[in-house]
């Protein structure tokens, strides 16, 4: 499908698009190379080995890291649960709620977190939570987690939304489905794939922040990303790629099963 | 009160959005078991009463009964109408089955019912076999099948068609026709379709409300909309016409003379306040009119082209004093014989009977 206008036929684009993806996956791939090497220093490779896997396992800071990803899986699993139900209820409203007034306004509250400076978010989050004399732990984490992953949550499910007409709503009311029953029997699984997008979008943004985070967890209470960050303060250790390996992997994982429900739902 | 042995009563029915009037007082009846046809074209109104009669929009002012019972208030999921909708809405996620059985499920059939009654209704639309499959996976013609399966399954009082043939190419749309009319028949269930196209409405239909900027301009049954159009509007959309500029000669009890401008005269059926002076339109259908060759008569003209159009050879004949007039003659051994060739001087009989007085 190459043409005359094609971008493939411009000076300079092979040249371009290796020093991007150089730029972009060197780091990973080093950090993930490196995290299988015998040695104790982080530039010398000196043999494939496990050790810094079971060193993350089984070694002197196991038991950190343990809790930390506890503590991050489990606030990334029900923040993106709860910021995924109030982004569909969000986006049902927004896309099938008419022309009702500040429409626009709920439309650009919404996604504007997405444009404001995490550290202004941050700063704010813990200035609330202190003046509410909110105790700061697992729970401010929480609650500052679902409440910035609504964006990311929404915004796939308000793309997938837009795409269904509502003559399927239509037709399910017109063979007798009340509107609940519409939404629930229809609208809902035809949004599924934007819903399952959103939450997994969600879920990986919520794991790997590190700024948010670092503002409202009380002392004593780390997430995977704090917990790294403390490590590396007293010195990179190859256990730290290690754990980052892991971390990449659940992220490719996710967003492989991402492209695979859409590709199921556009072959149907 | 409204008449309970009519399948839909609309009364007086007005929709406005905002300033803009979309549907001007419409009143009119469907009778039951019917094919009725709500024809005219876009943005006349036609879908927005259909989707009133659905539930789909609210009704400005007026009333609607389905059978002697008020409708228009009650929600889309409460009125035992259905719906064949214009790009089917299959619900994509389920199956053939799935589909037809959906509103059969929500009105309480249990599982084995719904399932019984989906495969009658697969058989009488010949897609058994196709069942289990999504609906992406059929063709556009088996799509409008399902669609119409799925609307018929419960049983509604009305089926109402929302253009659903528009999508089809031209084979598959005149197959449908015939068996959108045996199933009519087979089912006994009161139709109501919407088409702009006045050759659909003109083969299916029982009877036809033609409608045009909001208004209902003429409600018959399809020969007679076809033979007396009450106005220009309706005259010039159902099949093709001549329409004539003429001025009323005289009123002899119901016949007028009317004289065209050219100065040629000609006697049609006077209409409702006809009176001498009058200016008035008149239509002549093409096929209502013969050639012979030229005798004398004021009603003669030079052939100006013959349009070959398979079945008919169209011929525009110019009359003195201007005037066109396009005639239909039959592609036959006998048609052929009165078609002659451009430049020649020809005579036209018009039939009696075939000019038309309008309205407007």
């Amino acid at each position: 499908m190459s043409s005359r206008g094609d971008v493939r036929t411009y000076s300079g684009f092979r040249a371009m698009t290796m020093l991007c993806l150089f730029v972009l996956y060197a780091p990973l791939i080093i950090v993930t190379i490196y995290s299988f090497n015998a040695s104790r220093s982080i530039t010398v490779w000196e043999g494939l080995s496990l050790q810094w896997y079971a060193d993350v396992f089984w070694g002197p800071e196991s038991g950190k890291f343990k809790q930390a990803a506890i503590n991050s899986f489990t606030i990334a699993l029900i923040a993106a649960t709860m910021s995924t139900a109030i982004a569909t209820s969000a986006a049902t409203a927004i896309v099938r709620g008419g022309r009702f007034r500040l429409r626009m306004a709920s439309l650009g509250l919404i996604s504007l977190p997405l444009m404001v400076p995490e550290i202004v978010t941050a700063v704010a989050t813990l200035i609330f939570f202190n003046s509410i004399g909110f105790t700061r732990g697992y729970l401010t984490i929480l609650a500052a987690h679902i409440a910035f992953c609504i964006p990311f949550a929404y915004l796939p499910i308000q793309a997938r939304m837009q795409g269904i007409e509502d003559t399927f709503e239509q037709a399910a009311q017109d063979l007798y489905a009340t509107k609940a029953q519409a939404f629930r029997r229809v609208l809902l699984p035809m949004m599924m794939p934007g819903i399952i997008a959103g939450f997994l979008l969600a879920f990986i943004v919520s794991l790997d922040d590190f700024i948010i985070t670092n503002f409202v967890k009380g002392a004593g209470i780390e997430t995977l990303p704090t917990a790294i960050f403390g490590s590396v303060k007293q010195g990179i250790k190859p256990n730290i790629m290690a754990i980052s390996t892991m971390l990449l992997v659940v992220s490719i994982a996710m967003v492989t099963i991402s492209y695979i429900v859409g590709k199921k739902d556009n072959s149907t | 009160m409204p008449d309970t042995r009519n399948a839909i009563d609309v009364r007086n029915a007005v929709k406005r959005y905002g300033s803009f009037t979309a549907l001007q007082s419409i009143t009119l009846s469907i009778r039951d078991n019917e094919f009725f046809t709500l024809l005219g074209p876009s943005g006349c109104g036609k879908t927005t009463l259909l989707r009133m009669i659905a539930g789909f929009e609210d009704v400005t002012e007026g009333e609607i009964f389905l059978f002697g019972e008020e409708i228009e208030n009650l929600p889309p999921h409460q009125r035992p109408v259905n719906t064949v909708f214009q790009n089917y809405a299959l619900f994509p996620h389920m199956t053939i089955e799935e589909n037809v059985m959906f509103g059969l499920e929500m009105r309480g059939s249990s599982r084995d019912a719904a399932r019984k009654k989906a495969g009658e209704m697969l058989e009488l639309v010949q897609l058994t076999p196709f069942s289990a499959r999504k609906p992406s996976q059929l063709s556009g013609g088996q799509q409008q099948r399902v669609a119409l399966a799925r609307a018929l399954a419960p049983q509604p009082k009305v089926l109402l068609l929302d253009e659903p043939l528009s999508a089809l190419d031209l084979k598959l749309r005149q197959a449908m026709r015939s068996e959108l009319k045996s199933i009519q028949r087979e089912t006994g269930i009161t139709f109501t379709f919407v088409t702009h196209d006045q050759e659909e409405a003109l083969t299916m239909s029982d009877r036809i409300a033609v409608m045009s900027a909001g208004r209902l301009q003429q409600l018959g049954e399809a020969r007679d909309i076809y033979e007396r159009p009450v106005n220009r509007f309706v005259a010039d959309f159902i099949g093709e016409t001549n329409l004539l500029d003429a001025r009323i000669e005289a009123v002899d009890a119901s016949v007028a003379t009317c004289r065209l401008g050219s100065g040629l005269t000609l006697e049609c059926d006077a209409i409702g306040n006809a009176r001498p002076g009058a200016d008035v339109h008149i239509s002549i259908r093409p096929e209502r009119m013969t050639l012979a060759a030229a005798n004398g008569d004021p009603w003669q003209g030079t052939v100006k082209e013959n349009i070959f159009v398979g079945t008919d050879v169209q011929t525009v004949v110019q009359l003195q004093g201007g005037i066109a007039l396009t005639v239909r003659t039959q592609n036959s051994a006998a048609g052929v014989a009165t078609i002659f060739d451009p430049g020649t001087e020809v005579a036209i009989t018009v039939e009696a009977g075939a000019a038309r007085m309008l309205e407007d």
